[in-house]
């Protein structure tokens, strides 16, 4: 069966993961159409972060399904490079390879993974930097990088290798404040551009602004999702209440 | 030059200290093809240790019980053991079980003389502490930049060669740099069979020339401008290796 456009790009199914006895997932299920910008918010410890890990199987699952464009990731024949091709991630903590400079950082996969000309590489990767609004900083080692920059690098870094989907894990919440913007511009960016996106967010505000759809997890299931509209308005679970009224 | 050579003849005559090894050509020869051999012991130990070292680290990860428990084992064995009871044993048990080979004088030699038999206990000895160092700069390595490099598509390997060795590296270079430094003097072990080396011909010469306090003397000098230009060399690898905003 192969995946066509109309179909969820991802669709996660029923998934239960746990981690020893504990059980941080519990039967979760979510669509995102091609495109679509959708925002996991919820308290910490409810499996959010887990979940989107699940996505590019940085995470493995006891049970469900998760398809990525038609991939099943929950088996044990999956080819991982198949996809993480196709699925992005940034990390709450940049991760970027402390080693290589910013623009090394941004070209280093496509040559070693896609095994892509050099040329062709550094002229997208340059290119990139400059969408992430970065120029000036190709050279620049991590360490010599702000919070926001390096975040903004390790975007540029994912989407060098032209994935379908973005898997954002609290990307703002180890940055400085004043940081904070700059990064959630260049999301803002992509989204506009039609970027599949999954956030993991604290940042309401954001939330609300760009995504599609709100799912609020809790406990290790999703309590309630909606549009930002109806979600952040007219709540109607006493869980996403109580949340929403602690956070705004 | 050989107004050079005559002044310590004149110095032996009038003082009494002598140094043959600079002004008698015959003792010269060998002394400067024991100070070859030593460099050369050197130089082919390091190199094969420090490739043990790599190699034996990346199979500690692997996900193979045995093959994990194979390098342990041999890790025990040979940091447990002294070198040169080691050194006997490959030359003496190992090296009269190998078979003979015909030599072109139409005689019988052994399958490996004693320069291979020094370079191959020596190497396994050094490397045992090798794979423990390059062990320890691995696991400094955070978890989250493997990540990262797996969410990117990198397979384990070109993780281990493009990322964790390299950041590693950085890590446990001054740990590195003792244990070659304890590899450069343990050379001396290969007197004991009979490998022509520094310490070996330095015999040879006091033998003759029964002016054990001078060679001593020499030796020792020696040795320390020998390891001195390791040190100096890894230092300066060291500081060529340090990345701008990254570690003290």
């Amino acid at each position: 069966m192969s995946w066509t456009e109309d179909q969820p790009m991802v669709s996660v199914r029923d998934v239960h993961k746990s981690f020893g006895e504990l059980e941080v997932l519990k039967g979760v299920s979510l669509d995102v159409m091609k495109g679509e910008v959708i925002c996991i918010i919820g308290p910490s410890g409810s499996g959010k972060s887990t979940l989107i890990r699940c996505i590019n199987a940085l995470n493995d699952i006891q049970q469900g399904s998760i398809l990525v464009e038609g991939i099943e990731v929950h088996d044990k024949h999956l080819d991982k490079l198949e996809l993480r091709k196709k699925v992005g991630m940034v990390f709450q903590q940049y991760n970027l390879f402390p080693h290589k400079t910013a623009l090394e950082n941004v070209m280093m996969a496509p040559i070693r993974v896609l095994k892509e000309n050099k040329d062709d590489v550094e002229k997208s990767a340059r290119a990139l930097i400059k969408k992430v609004r970065l120029e000036g900083k190709e050279n620049s080692y991590p360490g010599e990088l702000s919070g926001g920059q390096q975040q903004r690098v390790a975007i540029a870094r994912s989407l060098a290798m032209k994935p379908d989907v973005i898997l954002f894990d609290e990307v703002t919440a180890a940055l400085d404040p004043e940081t904070v913007n700059e990064v959630l511009v260049t999301i803002k960016d992509l989204a506009e551009e039609g970027m599949t996106c999954i956030l993991v967010t604290h940042e309401m505000g954001f939330a609300r602004e760009v995504a599609d759809h709100i799912y609020f997890t809790d406990r290790g299931v999703i309590v309630e999702h909606g549009k930002p509209a109806t979600f952040f308005d007219e709540a109607k679970d006493p869980r996403t209440k109580e949340f929403l009224s602690q956070i705004l | 030059m050989e107004a050079f050579f005559e002044w310590f003849k004149v110095l032996y005559d009038e003082t009494g200290i002598n140094l043959p090894f600079i002004y008698d050509s015959y003792d010269r020869g060998r002394m400067l093809d024991g100070l070859w051999m030593t460099i050369k012991l050197s130089v082919v130990c390091l190199f094969f240790s420090v490739v043990i070292g790599v190699i034996g680290a990346w199979l500690q990860g692997s996900a193979y019980t045995w093959t994990r428990r194979f390098v342990n084992g041999y890790i025990q064995l040979f940091r447990n053991t002294p070198p040169l009871v080691q050194l006997y044993f490959f030359y003496f048990a190992i090296g009269s079980l190998l078979p003979r080979v015909a030599t072109e004088f139409g005689g019988e030699a052994p399958l490996l003389g004693n320069f291979a038999w020094a370079v191959i206990s020596l190497s396994f000895f050094a490397g045992a502490f090798n794979v423990e160092i390059f062990r320890s700069g691995i696991e400094a390595v955070p978890e989250s930049t493997v990540e990262a490099a797996e969410a990117l598509g990198f397979s384990r390997l070109q993780i281990y060669k493009d990322i964790t060795l390299p950041l590693a590296f950085r890590v446990i270079l001054p740990a590195l740099n003792n244990n070659l430094v304890n590899l450069v003097k343990t050379t001396t072990l290969a007197y004991a069979i009979a490998v022509p080396e520094m310490l070996y011909e330095a015999n040879q010469i006091w033998s003759d020339n029964v002016n054990v306090t001078e060679m001593m003397i020499f030796l020792l000098i020696a040795y320390f401008v020998l390891v001195g230009v390791l040190v100096w060399g890894m230092n300066r690898w060291e500081r060529a290796m340090k990345i701008p905003g990254y570690g003290a």
